[in-house]
């Protein structure tokens, strides 16, 4: 099917891609249904409302940042998405850009768990200090690199 | 709004299985322990705030998308 998209225009999706979050983001509770689509800077990816077209996030797989990022929740909260295997788990940080010049940044602290067999989704919130709402793309990129 | 006092060591049950005891009251400072089950949701509110404005800040993200080409090397 066709989708209207914030910043893509029309793009053609197939039901795989759409994902459903029964309580939404945070602040964003009134909204469900999101299309994954590959941006076309690789290997961000947008996370666009299926609902209100000019509603989407940028997205990364968080780990090509941060090898050492762990995600530690608890099982009952996992729940609603009925995870079946690990290895069905995809994780994505939404990625901010400001306007004003300052450093594009990842959050860690609440990323989007999917079951990829079933589609459902939440949006997790980590109690682990280590992981925060911004954390400097490039810097821990280039941090990374380094290693 | 409920609004009632309580002493140290003193309990508020919120249904009937989730407690709040004051452990300690020291200046401003308030002690709380939280006992409930772990399907319930527990933070501070400053962290559930702090994700609400950054999907706020990530949602009006208008990127300069050439910014982001070859910032993540795979």
């Amino acid at each position: 099917m066709e989708i209207q998209t914030k910043s893509m225009g029309l793009v053609d999706i197939v039901d795989k891609q759409i994902i459903e979050l029964e309580q939404g983001f945070y602040g964003f509770g009134q909204y469900h249904r999101y299309a994954l689509i590959d941006a076309v800077q690789k290997p961000f990816i947008w996370v666009q409302s299926l609902e209100k077209t000019d509603l989407a996030f940028l997205a990364l797989d968080p780990f090509l940042f941060r090898p050492d990022y762990e995600i530690d929740i608890e099982d009952s909260l996992l729940v609603p998405l009925a995870i079946e295997s690990p290895s069905d788990v995809l994780v994505f940080s939404l990625i901010t850009v400001p306007g004003d010049g300052n450093p594009i940044t990842a959050n860690l602290q609440g990323p989007l768990i999917i079951n990829r067999k079933n589609n459902k989704a939440i949006q997790a919130i980590l109690a682990d200090p280590r992981w925060q709402t911004k954390h400097d793309l490039v810097a821990e990129s280039a941090a990374k690199r380094g290693r | 709004m409920l609004i009632l006092s309580r002493k140290v060591n003193e309990k508020i049950m919120i249904g009937e299985d989730i407690s709040l005891t004051i452990i300690e009251i020291r200046g401003d400072q308030v002690k709380v322990g939280v006992e409930a089950p772990k399907s319930v949701k527990v933070f501070r509110q400053e962290v559930f705030e702090a994700i609400k404005n950054e999907n706020r800040a990530a949602a009006v993200s208008n990127p300069d998308l050439d910014s982001l080409s070859g910032i993540i090397l795979q």
